[in-house]
């Protein structure tokens, strides 16, 4: 079999490669997406002191490490049986909108803008940021950074620092904020919104004035049919820091709405020994392997999935986004991976004006942010929304609060075994008997992974992500046959 | 010499003013003891900072000794209360590190104990042997 | 001045250093002045053949970040050495292990086995490992070896300066880059934050240091005003570099040491022992016996980025 290897796989939080094997005819046979790194966390833990885990969990990822933060303090609370104070609680979403907002930035303005303001067979020279800002103007990318910059300032005052906060404890926050740094946030959150608006118009005018794009993002070499999974509040609108979790099938019907406690009954981890990453798949529909449809198990988190399992969204602009989304794709659910996109900017949407919302709530600079926990600890599941989906945090400790055992399903890791059916649907739709592997096939094979939001989008922004990129093709005697390039410099 | 051959590397720190002179007085006395304890003259107990100890395991020690006045004789009044914090505390630590508790002991020896000394000596030297040489592997089997 | 040639890399790590070198904002407008980036995963597209590539020695700068805890890791490490003038060993993971390192209190054994086996949430009846080499019906995948202990960079390639910080602070990395602008980087070997421990740089009021008892974070409230260690919360400060602006203090939060020892301090989490041991004011035996009871976790506590630059490394099994 011929093989086409891509190591590394770059621009996403960590590390992997893809190997694609062609049968003799030259269609893809198989693509496999392989996960090099492991670190440990679920073992590493253990004998730590229960309240360290909101200070060590985030180094899981420092792109979104807030999601870990609160995810991992949401379980503390349950491990010590403790409720917050209302205030504590406020503050948290409002740190947490904030993270969202960062994230879902860096995102779409670095990885996904340029695919769309271009196009995905642009010459890649121009097909990025700087090609954007160029396209649309160089305020741009200024606003890009102020926003994102507002974005991590909000989570620094209240956190200590943006990228590994130390806020989160067992019962409340470490510190209340002033009614001075309250004042702050709500004229930035003020400016989050008008922000997030002008994304979705520029998502409008850019690629939903395109047929072109419309037809990719609608077309069949980019769908799969899955089952989806997210967050949601008492109303079954999206909630990115608390809710019970909600699935549905492939139709769009719910079939499971969980406490995170019971994430047990629902969710189990699939093991191949060709990566490190497990595969997370739905328990009552079983593994049946990497395919589609009702009978298989694999399911998708993050935006779009957010989206498909919700009723709505809980703020009045990001809910006509919402309706305007599902209006243009042909109702729910959408199977479209690249809807992902848009998707994010009707998040982005909500928490600009979630974080309005909190932070022009007086009762957020409240002092009183702290409760004592009182009660034995033994064992608690914490589950926030991350930007890249639903992350599971789950502690065992001793009766003092020393850790036994940790276990984690974390965001993007629910994804693994779709983004693999996506690369390797996208791989066979493109690359067909006979053809030769062009250099705007590969960016297409890598939009397909690039729209579940690899971590590391914000990194992006600012240098010219022109993706050069080499694939070599090797028979199966490891002849190189082909040598691929593209803006290697 | 033991059956098995192994002989553990033991490092005493002894101060100044009691257990040194301890130390002396069995010497003088000609008290049988296990040679395995290679001694470290310093002036207090209160001395003896933790990374001494970490140094002497990962230079090869199998144990170590830390001997200092008995509590409320120390010849500058607080130290061996130092020692009695920071050695309780650090064999507390040294076993998550996997280093069984009695491998370091600490304990007060007067300069006129020569017999408590060897006692002491034997003592460590019997139980570090049965512990077995401690591993100085500091990558471990796998890379 | 032509343009330096920088490469920016990653190995055991979370991505957060890479965050921490845009959250620089509009400034990294002139870090793109001053260099061409030849390699950065998570931002460009340069593969490993392209380093390979590359004369000895034609990248001038290489910001490392992560610790060394697989095969690939090392090799990309050494490949990178001998690419690179300068090797900079970038936040508290290359420099020091970091929480990765923490790893190092448990083996690779260990850890597949709680991760592939053990884990509440796996189905995994064929006991199925990860392989380093893998037949599949289309042919041979390969992944890296998995260390039993984690490395920092020091100790697989020479490394000329350290940046410390979980991630280094933002003042810290931009006095890196106008060092390199206008070639003024201090001599090699050095490390790159406050020469003296965090204590200096704490706005804290401090008193004296008598403590009788240790109270976890989230027993108490703390006194916003006055030190930590004085409000019987144990706090790094005192076995910690300064440099990193003290956030975590203002966040009213305890330091956990992620900018390594101060000068002259060979093993950070012995020089904390010490220094906690000897601000208790304990004489009694069953006293000390009850406040040593109360340090829940001394060496993730006072190791906690610092496995792999300590002197005992690791664990022994």
């Amino acid at each position: 079999m011929k093989r086409i290897t891509i190591d590394p796989i770059t621009r996403l939080e960590g590390h992997g490669k893809i190997e694609l094997f062609l049968d003799d005819d030259g269609n893809v046979a198989n693509a496999y997406l392989q996960i090099p790194e492991l670190r440990g966390f679920e073992k590493f833990c253990e004998g730590r002191p229960v309240e360290e885990l909101p200070r060590i969990t985030p180094r899981i990822c420092g792109v979104c490490p807030s999601a870990h933060h609160m995810a991992s303090t949401k379980a503390t609370d349950a491990v010590y049986h403790v409720n917050p104070p209302p205030a504590a609680k406020k503050l948290r979403e409002l740190y947490y909108c904030a993270h969202m907002c960062h994230s879902h930035i860096a995102h779409f303005y670095a990885l996904a803008a340029p695919d769309f303001v271009l196009g995905p067979t642009a010459d890649p020279a121009e097909r990025n940021i700087l090609g954007v800002v160029a396209r649309v103007g160089l305020e741009i990318g200024g606003e890009v950074i102020k926003h994102r910059a507002y974005a991590q300032e909000i989570q620094a005052v209240i956190g200590g620092k943006a990228t590994h906060s130390v806020c989160g404890l067992p019962g409340g926050m470490s510190r209340a904020i002033t009614e001075e740094e309250r004042a702050v946030f709500e004229e930035k959150a003020k400016s989050m919104v008008e922000f997030a608006k002008f994304s979705l118009k520029l998502f409008d005018d850019v690629v939903l004035a395109n047929k072109g794009y419309v037809d990719l993002i609608t077309g069949d070499i980019y769908t799969m049919q899955s089952y989806y999974m997210g967050m949601v509040d008492a109303n079954n609108k999206v909630n990115f820091y608390d809710g019970n979790i909600r699935v549905v099938d492939p139709e769009g019907k719910e079939v499971a709405k969980f406490k995170p406690a019971d994430y047990l009954d629902y969710v189990a981890e699939h093991t191949e020994p060709w990566s490190y990453l497990k595969f997370p798949f739905l328990k009552k529909v079983g593994w049946k392997g990497f395919v589609e449809g009702k009978e298989s198990g694999v399911y998708r988190v993050a935006p779009l999935a957010r989206l498909n399992v919700a009723d709505g969204m809980a703020t009045p602009i990001a809910q006509e986004a919402y309706e305007r989304m599902y209006q243009t794709l042909g109702g729910k659910p959408v199977h479209a991976t690249l809807a992902m996109h848009w998707a994010r900017l009707v998040e982005l949407m909500y928490a600009a004006e979630r974080l309005l919302e909190l932070s022009q709530d007086k009762e957020v600079a409240d002092p009183n942010v702290r409760t004592i926990p009182t009660a034995t600890p033994d064992e608690g599941v914490g589950v926030v929304e991350a930007p890249r989906g639903t992350l599971f945090h789950h502690y065992q400790t001793d009766e003092r609060g020393i850790v036994k055992k940790v276990n984690l399903i974390v965001a993007t890791g629910n994804n693994h075994a779709a983004i693999c059916m996506s690369i390797k649907k996208a791989a066979q739709g493109l690359i067909k008997a006979g053809q030769v592997v062009s250099e705007g096939l590969l960016n297409m094979v890598e939009m397909a992974f690039r729209a579940y939001d690899p971590c590391m989008a914000c990194a992006t922004h600012t240098l010219p992500g022109q993706m050069p990129l080499e694939v070599i093709i090797r028979d199966h005697q490891g002849n190189v046959l082909q040598t691929l390039s593209r803006n290697l410099s | 010499m033991n059956k098995d051959g192994f002989e553990p590397k033991i490092v005493g720190f002894c101060c100044n003013w009691c257990s040194y002179r301890g130390a002396d007085m069995a010497g003088t006395a000609r008290m049988k003891s296990a040679p395995n304890v290679r001694i470290v003259r310093v002036m207090c107990s209160g001395r003896v900072d933790p990374v001494f100890v970490l140094k002497a395991f990962k230079e090869g020690a199998d144990g170590v000794l830390i001997l200092g006045c008995h509590p409320g004789d120390c010849h500058y009044a607080e130290g061996n209360y130092k020692a009695a914090r920071r050695i309780p505390l650090l064999k507390k630590m040294l076993g998550q590190f996997g280093i069984e508790d009695e491998r370091v002991r600490l304990d007060w020896v007067s300069a006129s104990e020569g017999d408590r000394f060897t006692k002491i000596v034997n003592e460590i030297t019997a139980k570090v042997k049965e512990l077995g040489p401690l591993s100085r592997d500091e990558r471990g089997p796998n890379g | 001045m032509a343009k330096l040639k920088l490469a920016l890399y990653w190995a055991a790590s979370c991505g957060g250093c890479d965050v921490a070198v845009l959250d620089v904002n509009e400034k990294i407008l002139d870090v793109a002045e001053l260099a061409d980036i030849v390699l950065w995963p998570v931002a460009l597209d340069f593969k490993y053949h392209h380093i390979q590539a590359m004369d000895d020695g034609s990248i001038d700068v290489c910001l490392f970040n992560g610790a060394v805890r697989n095969s690939e890791q090392e090799n990309i490490a050494k490949l990178l050495r001998q690419k690179s003038k300068v090797m900079v060993a970038f936040g508290s993971c290359a420099c020091f292990g970091g929480i990765p390192a923490l790893g190092n209190f448990t083996n690779r054994d260990e850890i597949f086995q709680r991760a592939y086996i053990e884990a509440p949430s796996n189905d995994n009846h064929s006991s199925t490992f990860p392989q380093t080499s893998i037949e599949v019906a289309e042919g041979e995948l390969e992944l890296p070896q998995f260390y039993d202990t984690v490395l920092a960079l020091a100790d697989v390639v020479g490394v000329e300066y350290f940046m410390p910080g979980c991630p280094p602070p933002v003042d810290l990395i931009l006095k890196v880059v106008d060092a390199l602008a206008t070639d003024s980087l201090p001599p090699p070997g050095s490390i790159i934050a406050s020469e003296k421990t965090l204590c200096d740089e704490c706005e804290r009021k401090k008193e004296e240091k008598k403590i009788t008892k240790i109270y976890r974070p989230h027993q108490v409230i703390p006194d916003p005003e006055k030190c930590l260690l004085e409000q019987g919360i144990i706090c790094l400060g005192p076995a910690t570099r300064g440099g990193c602006g003290q956030r975590c203090i203002q966040a009213n939060m305890p330091c956990r040491g992620c900018f390594g020892p101060p000068e002259g301090v060979y093993d950070q989490g012995a020089k904390m022992l010490s220094a906690l041991a000897s601000i208790c004011d304990v004489k009694d035996e069953a006293e000390v016996a009850r406040i040593v009871d109360e340090v829940v976790d001394p060496a993730g506590t006072f190791y906690r980025f610092g496995m792999s630059s300590s002197m005992l490394k690791r664990k022994r099994m």
